[in-house]
């Protein structure tokens, strides 16, 4: 399995035909790799997601994606439905594409088991915590086997400690079957710690600065503790910083 | 348990007021020796609601019929059109404003016309109580679907779901809480209406509904009988209240904080 190819080719986006979101971009991500589209709130890298996942069109250039994708999405927000339990949340999209009910709650039990909510599948999403809700919707995106999964700053609302094992449980799963990933995120520590390349964004409308490959292996919490995790990030800081002053003058 | 006493301690606070009112307005009618055709005491009320209780009880049975009948026409009705506005665009702008004309042409100068349309007995009620009810029930379902969250319908757009897959499974479930709100409106209204059509377009005699008991009652100064009748109405009035709370309830407890 090779994963997921998507090329950008002259790829930008305007609205209202006077607000530019992104600049005409080209930039081939890492089949079966994880990409992480970094930059400030409000640079365009949410319109750049969605036009990969085909959600919005762009006004110029093309985006060729092969083989076509099953694309698995999760939002900051965890976005599930109140009045659907947890396994009926997670089997959605299963049960949208006309899955009997059988396999959406098989397929989810299963997800749910790899996220750590295996007793949980009976709880209405009120009674869940943050995080739970969040693990939630991890696992509502896997649940269709999804050969792309697009993170749009996926753990952006819960505290640090949460988002850190939630950043690590999610790198492993999307290691292990090769998935090609694209996340969206402003934080820098998620950034390095998730991606196998980082791509800088400048402000709007939104232009690659740089890009930054990421030369670690297994992706385990003491990561964060090494040298060379800590000197990346503050390259990465520097660019980003320089890219937003740039931006200003 | 604390439920029960959640339930006695939200009760006893409005009978008490209802108490209150009682004595204050039978020693009215006593100090001022109003005439009982003109304001009949409370306890002359209670007697002939006693005296006359089989024949109210008949007669709140048939109105009963017909307001259930044109609130349950008013539900169905009333979320199908709000729906059909939600998801046409184009009605919505073209038709909506006319279902205001609903709310504002009086049911009182039409209800003759009801009785012209559809005859004297049950099926004008029954319009007549499902026209003045209709309406709260299309704006709620309305209001409901247009609020659907942002983030869940940008959900079902990216799995590209059909528009009836989506009102199916999160615009109908997202509106429940104002649905029942209009219904909430429309269960008291609906009474009204059917009180009203009664006024015009009931049979009289032994088949007197109660709008029928009030105009001939009315007419025979029998003011006692008219506050008896009107006391059942506004009982079935609230009887429907409490049904559809009770729906609401049974619905909404789970997920919903308008019900917790």
């Amino acid at each position: 399995m090779t994963g997921v190819e998507i090329e950008l080719r002259g790829v930008a986006k305007t609205f209202d035909r006077s607000v530019e979101a992104v600049a005409p971009m080209d930039l081939a991500l890492r089949a079966g790799g994880v990409t992480a589209l970094l930059g400030p709130t409000g640079c365009g890298k949410s319109t750049l997601l969605r036009m990969i996942g085909g959600v919005e069109a762009p006004t110029g250039g093309s985006i060729d994606v092969r083989p076509k994708p099953r694309i698995g999405f999760c939002f900051q927000e965890p976005r599930l439905l109140p009045w659907r339990n947890v396994l009926r949340n997670v089997g959605l999209p299963l049960e949208l594409d006309g899955r009997p009910r059988d396999v959406c709650h098989r397929e989810a039990r299963r997800r749910l088991e790899m996220v750590g909510l295996g007793d949980a599948t009976e709880l209405l999403p009120a009674a869940l915590s943050g995080g739970m809700r969040m693990r939630a919707a991890v696992a509502r995106s896997l649940v269709a086997d999804p050969d792309l999964l697009l993170l749009d700053e996926p753990f952006g609302a819960l505290d640090e400690v949460t988002r850190f094992r939630l950043d690590e449980e999610v790198a492993n799963l999307v290691r292990e079957k090769a998935i090609t990933v694209v996340l969206v995120t402003h934080s820098i520590s998620e950034a390095v710690f998730l991606a196998d390349e980082v791509v800088v964004l400048s402000p709007r409308p939104a232009r690659i600065i740089e890009r930054y490959d990421i030369p670690f292996g297994e992706r385990v919490a003491s990561l964060r503790g090494t040298e060379a995790f800590a000197r990346l990030q503050a390259d990465i800081y520097d660019c980003l910083r320089g890219g937003m002053t740039e931006g200003e003058s | 348990m604390s439920r029960r006493t959640g339930v006695f301690a939200a009760v006893w606070p409005p009978l008490l007021v209802v108490l209150i009112l009682l004595v204050l307005w039978e020693l009215m009618v006593v100090l001022f020796s109003i005439p009982e055709y003109l304001l009949p005491t409370p306890r002359a009320v209670g007697r002939t609601m006693i005296e006359q209780w089989p024949r109210l009880i008949a007669a709140t049975g048939r109105t009963a019929t017909a307001t259930l009948a044109g609130f349950g026409a008013s539900a169905v009705l009333g979320v199908v059109a709000g729906s059909l506005l939600s998801l046409v665009p184009l009605a919505r702008r073209g038709v909506y404003p006319l279902t205001l004309l609903l709310q504002m042409v009086p049911l009182v100068a039409i209800a003759p016309m009801l009785v012209i349309w559809f005859g004297i007995g049950l099926p004008s009620v029954i319009v007549a109580a499902c026209i003045v009810s209709v309406f709260p029930v299309i704006a709620g379902t309305l209001d409901g679907l247009q609020s659907v969250d942002a983030g869940l319908a940008e959900m079902f757009r990216i799995q590209r779901v059909g528009r009836i897959r989506t009102w199916w499974k999160l615009g109908l479930p997202w509106s429940i809480p104002s649905v029942i709100t209009g219904l909430r409106i429309a269960a008291g209204l609906a009474v009204i209406g059917a009180i009203v059509g009664e006024f015009v377009g009931a049979y009289g005699g032994d088949r007197a509904p109660l709008g029928a008991i009030i105009t001939s009652a009315l007419k025979q100064n029998q003011t006692a009988t008219v506050f008896a009748a009107i006391g059942m109405a506004s009982a079935l009035g609230f009887l429907l209240f409490g049904l559809v709370n009770l729906g609401g309830w049974l619905l909404l407890r789970r997920w919903h904080a308008s019900a917790q």
